[in-house]
């Protein structure tokens, strides 16, 4: 009898809890990004109006900090079956993802739960990044950046240049000249920055990082940088620290190459678009700046610059309620008034055509604190080359802070140019085969 | 007369030691197990599987100049930070020993910095050898450029080995002081009375009685410098400037986490877990023979 009344008794509790929820509960899915602060912030509030508008799913957003540690705890969460439905992934992160048997592309998770996006929209910079060598794209297109390099126009001014350098030799004399007139740091130079001083500048040339077309034709690519026009540039790079043009400022020497920049200490800067709000915010009073796109060489002709920042994955593993909510979330995020507020809060880039004309037409560009913005799409857009589709090389991340090494050891050690990066190609070779041992047997999608 | 204790039921002591037995499993040897076993095979990070290849790992450590070039930064860490912070407390140590003026006030202040974590630390150093605007970096301005840890890799390398020896230097000093103050004061009373110097007394006589502490104090100041610099260059430099502040275990970090090659990583860790059992099996061997208990 008392077993039996102690059954009952679960029972009822169990039927309870099936009546005490709500009937139709919203699905809760998991989104982890790696940024923090202000760009958190505007995440969240992100969450936020996605969860209002439908009551459907109910997405839960979590900061990991950073790139690398959003990365790091979503292989480790992934791992052991704990995975969010959503996480976000740096651009250096996309071929390890890419070669993982842990996600569902993102044109199958539209089309899957019905939702009609022309993918064509997007730029094509940015799509190739995350597309497959057949052009199926993989992950969501999210906050997207690329380089540029920003001038304080009263020192431009003050050496008499009109407008805006648009060659390095340009730059040069308008650095020599600053310095004469009296600016202890002409342009700021990090080698952390090896994003926009290496990568961008192989782009906009096209210059081949690594054979195949940068590692988009096959994992056997090798890289070539000790035999192509950055060898030059990093010789130059180097005259120019000599003769105390480039400043080295970096978080070490005490004060980054940006808030050297900000407060008026150095005139010239390179970095990211998505700087443009926060030098808005944070320039002092009496520091007048614009951007322009990153100067070339004489005598090339301008190919796009890659994109930078990060895109969605959609994670294995999970209900077929959560990749619902996941595809209403991308839904959501590809909405132009979405797009634009993202674009308008964050320095980040709109992604789509649509969404840049419309905020175009807006006469979002216009004025201060948004002109100068669209600079960015139009360097994205540039006629494409061989080398400018992305970079899709394996270890990609270590083979870039082994180039910060190599500007290191030029600038710092007086080793040259030549030498170094032919001992950069070799080390970086050697993380690339490396990589390709550890996915024997699978080859690029 | 058996004085030794002794169990009838043989599954009491087994039982008695389960809990610990079932931590040091679940934290030492499982993890170590694990990554023994990534050491000899590739590791795909997001967990598509692996390929056994015997010894490749350890084959392309051993053959990366740049690997030996961690090696011999890590001895050399050692050897320096162990050194400076062993002296630097045992100096204090004596000194506060000899009930100076103000002993108890010292005995408390010098024991702070164990307090701090390593990255506080490392921050706040950051600041005050900040070649631009930190407070030893104020030397360049009387000689310009002399003092650079953001580009010069030396200047980097002392930077975080001056503080962690700093950090030491509270642990180390509790324990000489605990054992200088457990030598009987006759004795040193017996030599001041035989007309010995304190220099006179510390080296003939309590440096010798406190010769096990010191033998302890080594030992754990050695495995700290090769395993506890993480935290410490993770802030200050990140291995930088050109790697040459990268240490072993900042290397183990940057290629497994940031470089997601997980075998390379674990094969690291074996080497540097091989090295420090090495080197504490050594001590013991070699070094505890010279140490006098009694």
């Amino acid at each position: 009898m008392k077993t039996n009344w102690l059954l009952s008794a679960a029972l009822a509790a169990t039927a309870l809890t099936f009546v005490g929820s709500p009937a139709a509960a919203a699905t809760k899915f998991e989104f982890w990004y790696g940024l923090s602060g202000d760009l958190s912030e505007r995440i969240q509030e992100m969450c936020k109006t996605f969860n209002e508008s439908q009551p459907d799913y109910e997405i839960v957003c979590v900061s990991q900090d950073n790139y690398d540690n959003n990365l790091q705890n979503t292989i480790a969460a992934f791992r052991a079956n704990k995975q969010p439905t959503i996480t976000q992934i740096f651009d250096a992160g996309t071929l390890d993802l890419m070669l993982s048997d842990a996600f569902i592309p993102v044109g199958q998770l539209m089309a899957d739960n019905g939702f009609q996006i022309d993918w064509t929209n997007y730029f094509s910079g940015i799509a190739s990044y995350y597309s497959t060598s057949k052009g199926e794209l993989l992950s969501m297109p999210f906050n997207s950046s690329t380089a540029v390099i920003y001038y304080n126009t009263d020192a431009l001014a003050k050496v008499g240049f009109e407008g805006t350098p648009t060659t390095w030799t340009q730059v040069e004399d308008v650095a020599r000249k600053m310095k004469a007139a009296g600016y202890d740091c002409p342009v700021a130079f990090d080698p952390a920055g090896a994003w926009q001083w290496f990568e961008q500048f192989s782009a906009i040339h096209n210059q081949p990082i690594a054979t195949k077309g940068n590692g988009f034709g096959g994992l056997d690519a090798e890289l070539v940088v000790s035999k192509g026009k950055f060898v030059d540039q990093l010789a130059w790079i180097k005259k120019m620290y000599d003769e105390g043009l480039f400043i080295h400022k970096s978080k070490d020497a005490g004060e980054t190459a940006n808030d050297a920049f900000v407060n008026g200490k150095c005139q010239i800067t390179s970095s990211s678009i998505a700087d443009h709000g926060t030098f808005s915010k944070q320039a002092k009073d009496g520091v007048h700046w614009t951007v322009a796109m990153l100067p070339m060489l004489e005598g090339f002709e301008r190919t796009n610059s890659l994109v930078g920042g990060a895109s969605l994955w959609t994670l294995k593993g999970k209900s077929a309620e959560e990749y619902k909510g996941a595809a209403a979330f991308y839904n959501f995020l590809a909405e132009p008034a979405q797009a634009e507020w993202w674009s308008t809060v964050t320095g980040y880039i709109p992604v789509t055509n649509t969404g840049f004309e419309a905020m175009k037409a807006k006469g979002f560009y216009d004025a201060a604190p948004y002109k100068g913005r669209e600079l960015a799409i139009a360097s994205l857009t540039m006629p494409a080359g061989e080398n400018t589709r992305g970079i899709r090389l394996g270890g990609y991340p270590s083979i870039r802070a082994e180039m910060v090494k190599t500007i290191q050891s030029v600038l710092f050690n007086n080793v040259p140019a030549q030498q170094a990066l032919e001992e950069f190609d070799a080390k970086g070779n050697e993380v690339l085969r490396r990589f390709e041992a550890t996915y024997a047997g699978k080859s690029l999608l | 007369m058996e004085r030794r204790a002794y169990y009838k039921n043989p599954m009491l002591p087994w039982l008695l030691l389960a809990p610990q037995l079932l931590l040091v499993l679940v934290f030492f040897y499982w993890p170590t197990s694990q990554a023994l076993y990534w050491a000899f095979t590739l590791e795909q990070p997001w967990g598509g599987g692996n390929s056994w290849v015997w010894f490749d790992n350890f084959i392309s450590i051993f053959r990366d100049r740049e690997y030996w070039g961690t090696v011999l930064r890590s001895g050399l860490y050692a050897m320096v930070t162990t050194g400076l912070s062993m002296a630097i407390a045992l100096t204090l140590a004596a000194f506060v020993d000899r009930s100076l003026k103000g002993t108890k006030f010292f005995q408390s202040i010098f024991v702070w910095p164990y307090a701090i974590a390593a990255p506080a630390a490392g921050v706040a150093f950051r600041f005050i050898f900040a070649p631009e605007s930190g407070l030893i970096g104020s030397i360049n301005q009387v000689w310009p450029g002399i003092w650079d840890p953001a580009t010069n890799g030396w200047h980097a390398l002392a930077m975080v080995i001056v503080c962690h020896a700093w950090l030491g230097i509270g642990y180390n000093f509790i324990f000489f002081l605990a054992a200088l103050q457990m030598i009987p004061r006759s004795i040193s009373e017996a030599g001041a009375m035989d007309g010995a110097r304190p220099f006179r007394r510390m080296l003939d006589l309590q440096l010798p009685l406190i010769a096990p502490t010191a033998f302890f104090l080594l030992i754990m100041n050695i495995i700290s410098s090769f395993t506890d610099s993480f935290g410490l260059i993770d802030t200050m430099t990140e291995g930088g400037p050109i790697g040459q502040t990268e240490v072993m275990v900042y290397k183990i970090y940057f290629d497994g986490f940031k470089g997601l090659d997980y075998s390379g990583a674990a094969a690291q860790s074996i080497i540097l877990m091989l090295l420090v059992i090495g080197l504490t099996f050594v001590q013991f061997k070699w070094v505890e023979r010279r140490v006098h208990y009694n």
